[in-house]
């Protein structure tokens, strides 16, 4: 078969014993730490490191619309901004927004508006902002992840969590999570995003071409990924504030007084 | 963890989507329905209180409620309105109606000008968000002097304390006088040096808002700062 994009290598993908060139197996990830609200001046933020993948993500808002001639009057704008530093990869990427980080703001921002309130906060933006740091294949269904988490420490009012992994194939073999090899070698890679509460998908992309039994495994197997993620995700937002014990008055609504002058 | 008694409240962090209740309780603030589930709609505190589950954040922005009073600051003027910054995703124009003072057509900026704080109250907001201030009720009026504080607008309450206790504290402790707005911020006057203790101990408040023995912690700081300033 052909690999993706047409490049070939000399690189194993699989060996014998069915080892992927890092040595996981074709079911394993890679390694997921997720932190929450790790910048000051945002509203809410999050880090993320997918394996070799560095990614922030920040959040503002809901914030006044502009330019005015964006507002609607209906609900809020969630406005995603994916961008990769200049030395997130091995050549210097040509810093700004080219077509793919435009392609991969508007998916994140569709994906992210399916399960953010926006009816709650009409003519406001949700601005959230991705930076990849560092890029190993798999930068959008990090920068989801993130920006996902972001929101939900940004206190924005949500039905779910976003999760997001991809799967894919290389050498032949339907794998979850592909790294940069397998990416730039594979035969395909398909990202998706999953709410798991109604497990709706809220992304869903396909590069490179399967069968359709091999893309029903693929997608089987990025789901399952998909609520990996989101355990770690719910951790990470739990963890920033359990380690604190709880006052016995925190925010009661009936025996606070509004404003006391 | 259930509330058997109606008085008790249950306190757990949750997360969005998180199921709250399927036993048929009433759905509270923060959370939303779908069928007979209650689920969370941010992440908070989920508080059970009598046969309601809701969340209380622990972050957020400010969404203003009627009834709020405010601290303000002008943005802009025009011939017949303020435009307000009360930290909301809004803008709150104050118009010339709304104020004390008898104000002639285009004589705005004679009253009021861009940098200027002031005290408003909200008197309305509406589905589409649009949001009504005034100054017109008592006490509320155009700041001077003093220094405004930031902070988030979920910590507010604690800020105040039960029934202000926290803040008659502040203010019996530094001899500031002190207003809290709704809106997560907070205009402090008198001498510099009360000044500087007051906004310590908001600062220590606003970090360790959800901590066991708050009270007593701040009481200690003002207690500390007193003694050295004998």
């Amino acid at each position: 078969m052909t690999p993706m994009g047409g490049m070939t290598t000399d690189i194993k993908l699989i060996d014998e014993n069915g080892r992927r060139v890092d040595g996981r197996t074709p079911e394993e990830m890679r390694p997921l730490k997720i932190e929450a609200g790790v910048l000051k001046r945002a509203d809410g933020s999050a880090y993320v490191e997918w394996g070799l993948n560095k990614v922030l993500a920040a959040v503002y808002g809901p914030r006044e619309c502009h330019p005015r001639h964006m507002q609607n009057p209906t609900r809020a704008l969630v406005q995603c901004k994916y961008n990769m530093a200049a030395f997130s990869v091995d050549d210097r990427k040509r810093p700004g927004p080219d077509r793919r980080s435009q392609e991969i703001s508007k998916i994140t921002s569709e994906a992210l508006s399916h399960v953010v309130f926006t009816e709650y906060f009409p003519r406001a933006s949700i601005d959230v902002y991705i930076e990849v740091l560092q890029a190993n294949a798999g930068t959008r269904c990090a920068g989801l992840t993130a920006a996902s988490v972001a929101l939900a420490d940004a206190g924005v009012p949500m039905r779910d969590l976003v999760a997001s992994c991809a799967a894919g194939k290389a050498a032949g073999v339907v794998m979850v999570d592909l790294g940069k090899e397998e990416d730039n070698f594979g035969e395909a890679d398909i990202p998706v995003g999953y709410v798991p509460r109604t497990k709706e998908i809220v992304l869903l992309q396909m590069d490179g071409d399967l069968t359709h039994d091999e893309y029903t495994k693929g997608l089987n197997m990025a789901i399952k990924g998909c609520e990996k993620v989101y355990e770690i995700q719910r951790d990470a937002l739990r963890r920033r504030y359990e380690a604190r014990s709880l006052d016995s008055d925190v925010g009661a609504p009936e025996g606070v007084q509004k404003e006391v002058a | 963890m259930q509330a058997s008694d109606s008085k008790e409240v249950s306190r757990e962090i949750v997360v969005p989507g998180d199921l709250l209740d399927s036993s048929g309780k009433r759905a509270g603030p923060g959370t939303y329905i779908e069928g007979r589930n209650i689920f969370a709609a941010l992440l908070g505190i989920k508080t059970v209180r009598q046969d309601t589950v809701g969340v209380v954040p622990l972050s957020g922005q400010y969404m203003p409620e009627r009834g709020d009073m405010v601290v303000g600051k002008i943005e802009d003027v025009s011939a017949s309105n303020w435009l307000v910054d009360i930290n909301a995703p809004y803008p709150a124009p104050l118009h010339v109606n709304e104020v004390p003072w008898r104000v002639e057509f285009g004589e705005t900026s004679k009253f009021m000008v861009p940098g200027d704080v002031v005290l408003l109250k909200v008197v309305g907001i509406d589905e589409t968000r649009r949001i009504q201030v005034s100054m017109k009720e008592h006490g509320l009026r155009k700041l001077t002097g003093g220094m405004i504080l930031d902070i988030s607008p979920s910590k507010v309450p604690r800020v105040i304390g039960k029934n202000g206790s926290m803040i008659q504290m502040l203010k019996n402790a530094t001899g500031c006088r002190i207003y809290v707005g709704q809106n997560g911020r907070i205009w402090i006057d008198g001498e510099l040096d009360d000044i500087i203790k007051a906004v310590k101990a908001v600062k220590l408040i606003e970090e360790e808002a959800h901590n066991m023995g708050l009270t007593e912690k701040i009481k200690r700081l003002l207690e500390e700062g007193s003694r050295k300033g004998e």
